[in-house]
């Protein structure tokens, strides 16, 4: 609190990027989590709520005659325009939030004084609901095969693992701890997916320290034992997910990759995925490609190309297809290590997870699959999406990444995936904007360490209680397209610019409703008639009995069914105030209840540039004559 | 027959296929005067049926004695026949090519083709001029129809009847048509109910170097004004194009003899530079072996998109210019055959919902495009993999359907047809049985006796087995103007024509399946409950009838 300077300024004005002079005007409230604008047009009266942990970039840009222009950059790609009529409470405004968006201690985050009103118990349970040992017990482990080790029991062996790991039947403490002597920061070998069908598995490490020439025999024991627990092949991959340049040049520093003689049947590979440093600025390339003014299709293409992103994506992709093929149909288990195997291997085995088994394409099991490969394996968080004020060159979209990957596929396999964009979309919000304890930390230590349990909340069960938004109104759990495993096309022409993402503006209102809103709305309605439908079918038809009471019993039924009815049209009118094919109607609907919700933000997922609103910029500038539109900043669908 | 000499080897066993995303087929392969045939004689292999005229180039290969032919078709599909015999290989390839490129339209497959449906309503019928101007005639008495085309004397690329202003007779519309490109003067293309505003379209004027003028020209289109109301002329090439164009005796219309007239330029290409942009992007699309930095690099440098945007941004600005502005517009580039009618026939899908109705869109391109003199023959007669250097063939119809297919995606329930309908239309531009497409326009159409010899596409289409597939199961009319999106974010790379060859489907047409089975069930769910209600309302007046007595 003693950071804000102003807790309220009065006549702010909230830019609306797509219509830059229609502005609407309210008043702006600081308070110790949020940034609150609250509209004053009696009529609508919108809140705008932006969270303090989602903002990464304060500006304040030059004054203009209309007041002072703030800028609010968003971790999750929404910009807030501000006009604030006074210079000093500008300044009061923009020192107050630049303090408040980059909290210096854990403690100061938001999950610590985010209370969702339930008790104790609800959130043990929400702690509980996403079980990881439930999850090696559901790939079948242990077996003959795997055993889960005791080595790592207190973070002994390796302080950026999880303490329960499995590890092949043979394998010793000993050789754990041999072996991790031998791996970068100590992160030996061992397993995260498990391959039912044909006993193939995904390992995943740190690079070996092998520099030009050292070897360790635990280590070599350590991939034999993998090899050998796996009956069905007499080799396995070893994987290294960098470009082969960068793996040599580690080499120098006394880390490397393994050598091909020094381990018995192991076949190597480089998967060419660039480090955090490249990904950082080329997607910063690409926010500047998105905040072009009216780009032309040469700027958009061209600086879409020059930002590398989408080269990235299906580097990824790719290396999450290689091994998916190598479990699968090979039959042959994968060891997957990049530098210290908490970036490009996380993202490579939970891609070929997401492949390889259809319970990661359900809600539940996308929930898992990050809880296994990012959050227990020490994906650091709080380092890479910059939850403390820190080291910038730390900070890259890892996770944005692998969440881009996931979407891609579901636009290759629209009916496999049970959850839908705006579960990814909220998903990435919530890794930024630090509301509950999941990804706090570096580690599963430290977050021991913080005692999230005990003093934040889970996600996890909060999405799930939102599931039904979530959910991707084509899946089916039955359909072909849902089992096994996915064999996606990787051309480049297969990749997609993901505009739901990357483009978010303020407003919804003007967008049209997408095929999946429309399908969701659709099958909502459907389950509601289905369920009237059978209350009404539970109602007994006698006709044996003597007229008087038949008479009666028949106006009771009559009144159950009119007030069945009453029910279904209601709810009718509910969903279609007007026309349904109106965009404006159902997504103000959309937009309402979502301010209702806890989290205001993610409402705001749109591109609304309309042609209307382009024009205005894109008059000829040969100029001899070209259209002035007083209002061609209205919002495009009010012409009704 | 007249092709037998063309045919020097009708029929050739062994002969191998293969087809993009489907098992290859081994069986005999038959040439007739339209067709290539490839039939394995086995019941549940499908055959090819390939139209001669769909066939945009061929390539042949040897490899010993085994010929190869790689048939590249007009709808960009590409297929590859394995041909035993050098001799026989070599004959099949020439007659194809032969067949491929026949120069008389009068021998063309629709002239022969014989329906095995019946023709319920006949679609040389169902979109006639004085039909279409009978709504117009309900709403406004400021137009009427001309017949001052009847021998299209007067410009040989309109219809016999057109719109145009009451006000002006035909002697002012015969002088106006000698100070428009092609005679080509301005006619009434969209009126606008809300607001009684109205979209003519017309060829540029002749003006010249010396700025030659025509009062009739400024009569009939101030004519359209209403008092002291401004209009908009839309010209759909850059200004420095339309300068350009005066040395060859065009040009634009002048300020000062068009005070109450703003004119806005777009540059919106023509002709062999669109061509180009085909042939670069199916390129691109084609070329499996590359990296991302070339696809994008080449998808950019094909400049396809760019013209998508540059079309749509143009006919937002006129459909502005209308529902906005409350003004008159009248568009034209220089001709007025290709960019205008782009502009044109999509501002009127934005503005008028009929538009985007089965039978509204087919109306549109009747009007438009078939009846308004966009020389299909011309502009369709090569595709995207043609050697020849193209001088008439443009894909500017294709343009069109992809400026279509974006607003559509992004109103995916404002349509009642689907994607698949566009993708239709586009297969039977280039190539197809129906005689819709054959001619430049009405006059040649007429004179090829058209709907005495040939069968409509509409006739096929609107029969309810058909026009089914082609139904969008989303539709819900939308009385609402639609503002499209011209972001470059917001407009894609049209997949269903460009990748429809490239990748499979199975995926993505599962996915439609299950929509439709969603829309379905849905509907099924409301009609039982509409029945509850039924019997509901029943029991209410039978107990009614009880309780009276």
């Amino acid at each position: 609190m003693e950071h804000i300077r102003t807790p309220k300024v009065e006549h702010v004005s909230l830019i609306d990027r797509a219509s830059p002079r229609k502005p609407c005007v309210g008043t702006l409230y600081l308070t110790a989590s949020h940034s609150i604008f609250v509209e004053h047009d009696a009529e609508r009266h919108r809140e705008t709520w932006v969270l303090h942990s989602l903002v990464c970039l304060v500006e304040k840009l030059p004054t203009t005659p209309a007041g002072c222009p703030l800028l609010l950059r968003c971790r999750n790609f929404q910009v807030f325009q501000f006009i604030i009529p006074q210079e000093k409470d500008c300044q009061d405004v923009h020192a107050s939030l630049t303090r408040l968006s980059r909290p210096e201690r854990y403690a100061e985050l938001y999950c610590f004084s985010f209370n969702p009103n339930t008790d104790k118990e609800a959130r043990e349970e929400g702690w509980s609901a996403i079980d990881l040992q439930a999850e090696y017990r559901r790939m079948g482990l242990p077996n003959h095969l795997w055993q889960l080790t005791m080595a790592n029991r207190d973070y002994r062996v390796c302080d950026t693992y999880p303490s329960d790991l499995y590890v092949p039947k043979s394998v010793t403490t000993p050789i754990v701890v041999g072996s991790s002597k031998f791996r970068s920061r100590g992160r030996f070998p061992t397993l995260t997916y498990y391959h039912r069908d044909n006993h193939a598995t995904i390992c995943r490490s740190s690079q070996p320290l092998s520099g030009f020439s050292a070897r360790c025999l635990e280590d070599e024991q350590m991939l034999q034992a993998i090899t050998s627990s796996n009956p069905g092949s007499s080799f396995m991959y070893v994987v290294d997910t960098r470009p082969k340049l960068n793996a040599m040049a580690n080499r120098a520093a006394g880390k490397g990759y393994e050598n091909e003689d020094n381990y018995s049947n192991i076949r190597f590979q480089f998967l060419g995925i660039e480090n955090i440093h490249v990904m950082r600025s080329s997607q910063q390339k690409m926010f500047e490609v998105c905040d072009l003014r009216s780009p032309t299709m040469t700027d958009f293409l061209w600086g879409l190309e020059n930002s590398g992103w989408l080269k990235h994506i299906k580097a990824i992709l790719d290396a999450g297809v290689f091994i998916a093929r190598a479990v699968a149909e090979e039959g042959v288990s994968v060891l997957v290590h990049c530098s210290d195997g908490w970036d490009r291997t996380a993202q490579a085995c939970s891609v070929a997870s997401l492949l390889l088994d259809p319970f990661y394409r359900t809600l539940k099991g996308l929930m898992v699959l990050i809880e296994r490969d990012w959050v227990s394996f020490g994906h650091k968080f709080s380092h890479r999406y910059g939850h403390l004020d820190g080291d910038p060159r730390e900070v890259s979209p890892v996770m944005d990444q692998f969440l881009e990957c996931v979407w891609q596929l579901s636009l290759q396999f629209p009916c496999a995936f049970e959850y839908n964009e705006r579960f990814l979309l909220h998903l990435h919000e919530q890794i930024h904007s630090c509301q509950f304890g999941n990804f706090l930390g570096n580690s599963q230590k430290e977050r021991e360490e913080l005692r999230v349990r005990e003093r934040t909340h889970s996600v996890w069960a909060h999405l799930w209680m939102n599931r039904a938004d979530y959910i991707n109104p084509l899946y089916r759990p039955d359909h072909s397209q849902t089992q096994g495993v996915l064999r996606p096309a990787t051309a480049p022409y297969c990749f997609k610019f993901w505009r739901g993402m990357y483009c978010r503006s303020e407003q919804v209102h003007q967008r049209p409703p997408t095929v999946t809103d429309v399908l969701t709305t659709v099958r909502e309605e459907s389950q509601q008639l289905e369920a009237e439908l059978s209350a009404q079918q539970e109602v007994p038809r006698g006709t044996a009995h003597p007229p008087v009471l038949s008479c009666f019993l028949m106006m009771c039924k009559m009144e159950i069914k009119l007030c069945a009815l009453h029910c279904i049209f209601y709810l009718l009118k509910c969903r279609f105030p007007c026309h349904r094919g109106e965009p404006e109607s159902l997504l103000q609907g959309v937009a309402r209840n979502k301010l209702k919700s806890s989290d205001p933000d993610l409402s705001t997922n749109s591109d609304q540039e309309s042609g209307v609103t382009d024009l205005s910029c894109l008059s000829p500038s040969s100029g001899e004559d070209s259209v002035k539109d007083p209002d061609s900043d209205e919002a495009a669908y009010s012409t009704a | 027959m007249e092709f037998a000499e063309l045919i020097k080897t009708p029929r050739v066993d062994g002969v191998v296929l293969h087809r993009p995303f489907m098992p290859t087929v081994e069986g005999t392969l038959c040439l007739t005067g339209h067709h290539l045939i490839l039939s394995s004689r086995q019941d549940n292999t499908e055959e090819l049926w390939l139209l001669h005229s769909n066939i945009d180039y061929i390539e042949k290969r040897f490899v010993g004695s085994l010929g190869t032919i790689i048939v590249k078709c007009k709808d960009l599909r590409i297929i590859q026949l394995d041909i035993p015999g050098m001799e026989e290989c070599l004959n099949i390839a020439s007659s194809i090519e032969a067949l491929s490129t026949l120069d008389s339209v009068s021998l063309m497959y629709p002239f022969f083709y014989r329906p095995m449906f019946e023709v319920v309503e006949d679609g040389w019928n169902m979109f006639l001029p004085e039909e279409a101007f009978k709504e117009i005639e309900t709403l406004t008495d400021e137009w009427r129809l001309s017949s001052v085309n009847k021998d299209f004397g007067v410009c040989p690329t309109y219809p016999q009847l057109v719109a145009v202003p009451k006000a002006v007779d035909d002697d002012t519309l015969r002088k106006v048509a000698t100070f428009r490109h092609g005679g080509r003067f301005p006619v009434l293309s969209y009126y606008h109910k809300k607001n009684g505003m109205v979209m003519m379209r017309a060829g540029q004027p002749l003006t010249g170097t010396n700025g030659r003028r025509c009062k009739e020209d400024e009569k009939l289109i101030n004519a359209t004004l209403r008092p002291g109301k401004r209009g908009y002329i839309i010209d759909t090439r850059a200004i420095n194009v339309a300068q350009q164009a005066k040395a060859r005796g065009g040009g634009f219309e002048q300020e000062a003899s068009y005070p109450q007239w703003r004119r806005i330029h777009k540059a919106i290409e023509r002709y062999n530079i669109l061509q180009e942009s085909l042939i670069k992007l199916v390129e691109a699309c084609n070329d499996q072996s590359q990296s991302m930095d070339r696809w994008l690099s080449k998808l950019e440098a094909s400049n396809w998109q760019t013209h998508v945007k540059e079309i749509v941004t143009t006919a937002c600005l006129a459909a502005q210019c209308i529902d906005r502005e409350g003004a008159s517009v009248l568009v034209h580039g220089t001709e007025g055959t290709d960019s205008t009618l782009q502009v044109t026939s999509l501002a009127q899908i934005i503005l008028d919902p009929c538009c985007r109705t089965m039978r509204g869109f087919q109306s549109l391109v009747e009007r438009e495009w078939l009846q308004a003199g966009h020389p299909f023959q011309q502009r369709c007669a090569q595709s995207a993999y043609s050697n020849s250097k193209a001088r008439l063939e443009a894909p500017v119809f294709l343009l069109f359907l992809d400026c279509v297919w974006q607003v559509l995606r992004q109103f995916p329930c404002s349509f009642q047809f689907n994607e698949h309908f566009l993708v239709l239309l586009f297969e039977h531009a280039y190539a197809s049985q129906f005689g819709t497409f054959l001619g430049n326009n009405a006059a040649e159409r007429l004179k090829l006796k058209l709907p005495q010899k040939t069968v409509s596409l509409w006739s096929w289409v609107n029969r309810p087995q058909e026009m089914e597939r082609f139904l969008n199961p989303l539709y819900e009319p939308n009385n609402l103007v639609i503002w499209p999106s011209v972001a470059p974010q917001s407009l894609l790379l049209w997949e269903g024509v460009f990748l429809r060859w490239n990748r499979s489907s199975k995926c993505l047409d599962e996915a439609y399946d299950e929509m439709v089975h969603i829309i379905e069930y849905n509907k099924e769910l409301q009609s039982k409950v509409n029945a509850l209600r039924r019997q509901l309302a029943q029991l209410e007046t039978g107990d009614g009838l009880l309780e009276t007595p």
